[in-house]
């Protein structure tokens, strides 16, 4: 057993609207900024999972990331391994 | 005998009392279902009331979706239970996949609570049917920060064929509101979708409060015709029998 940390990308998918980007861009001409265009507001889910091996802990993560994290109708989402303290994590549990 | 009507109550839900006073107001027994209980007790319907469910953490509606009454409400679906959920109880069986399309933040990104018009687009199904038959638009409060109503194009076309879409934001003349028009759809749903009827026509959800438009000290009674289509509907399927509600439930 050990413990794997991955991030979790979750965006709206391409074609949905996506008023917070759109209120994000907005608000850069008050900054004094241009030429950002496309923004897009996400979210991003870190977790860590106790598994066999990593491709193990990567299919737990699939799975939830499926059926909890993103909506498939209107969100797609993006699972990247990341440096994991994993002391750390079992400590502030 | 009056007929039982279950309210599920999630933590987070603040229109449960509303919705229960409604039920009962149209002659209905409601009763509270908690969130934690795997069984609906044997009622004829189930309210998914407004509020937000678990704190609508992640997006609205999908941690309510994996409780244990939702297990159990989406059996009494699967068998014909008739089952209504108003604003974040649309929210929910949207996540759940028990009604078609997904609730997005509203266009203009800000929670919106104030009056709309809205008009049934049906008035033969169990949830429209005691509603004047006359098309007066019906005036009921909205308070949602993702009441934006999506789905793909060819989901919209399905609906739309199948007269699946329940209700439609309108303008003062009852006219559907244009897609741009930000005072009749304020929160930017597609084709002014307000709510939608699932296939099997025995589940469906509205973004308005229909329970906060059903006494006249409320401001509006334009909801009532709804919570007792569904009072009604309720116990004439509760009288035929027509849904094994004890063995759905469990």
């Amino acid at each position: 057993m050990s413990t794997h940390r991955f991030a979790v990308n979750v965006t709206p998918k391409p074609g949905i609207l996506d008023p917070q980007g759109r209120a994000v861009e907005g608000s850069l001409g008050h900054l004094g900024i241009d030429g950002v265009s496309a923004v897009r507001v996400g979210r991003r889910v870190e977790l860590s999972v106790d598994a066999a091996d990593a491709e193990v802990a990567r299919a737990v993560v699939e799975r939830l990331s499926s059926e909890l994290l993103a909506n498939p109708l209107i969100e797609a989402y993006a699972i990247e391994p990341i440096a994991g303290a994993s002391s750390t994590v079992s400590e502030a549990r | 005998m009056p007929v039982r009507i279950g309210v599920v109550v999630f933590p987070g839900s603040n229109c449960d009392r509303d919705t229960l006073r409604a039920l009962a107001n149209a002659g209905a027994e409601p009763v509270a279902l908690w969130h934690e209980q795997a069984s609906l007790d044997g009622v004829a319907a189930v309210v998914l009331p407004g509020g937000f469910a678990y704190g609508d953490y992640l997006r609205a509606g999908v941690i309510a979706r994996f409780s244990p009454v939702m297990r159990a409400v989406a059996a009494f679906a699967a068998a014909g239970g008739l089952v209504l959920g108003i604003c974040n109880g649309f929210q929910v069986l949207a996540e759940a996949g028990l009604v078609p399309g997904a609730l997005l933040r509203n266009r203009r990104v800000r929670f919106l609570g104030r009056d709309v018009l809205v008009a049934a687009q049906r008035l033969d199904t169990p949830f429209t049917h005691a509603l004047a038959a006359a098309g007066r638009p019906l005036r009921m409060p909205i308070a949602h920060g993702e009441g934006c109503y999506f789905a793909d194009d060819a989901t919209l076309d399905d609906l739309e064929r199948d007269d699946r879409v329940l209700f439609r934001y309108v303008d003062a003349e009852g006219e559907q509101a244009a897609d741009e028009d930000r005072e009749a759809n304020p929160n930017g749903s597609l084709r002014a979708i307000a709510g939608v009827v699932a296939p099997g026509g025995n589940v469906a959800g509205l973004m308005p409060h229909p329970e906060r438009a059903a006494e006249s000290i409320l401001g509006s009674e334009d909801g009532a015709g709804i919570i007792r289509s569904l009072v009604d509907s309720a116990a004439s399927a509760a009288s035929r029998g027509s849904v094994a509600v004890g063995a759905a439930s469990r």
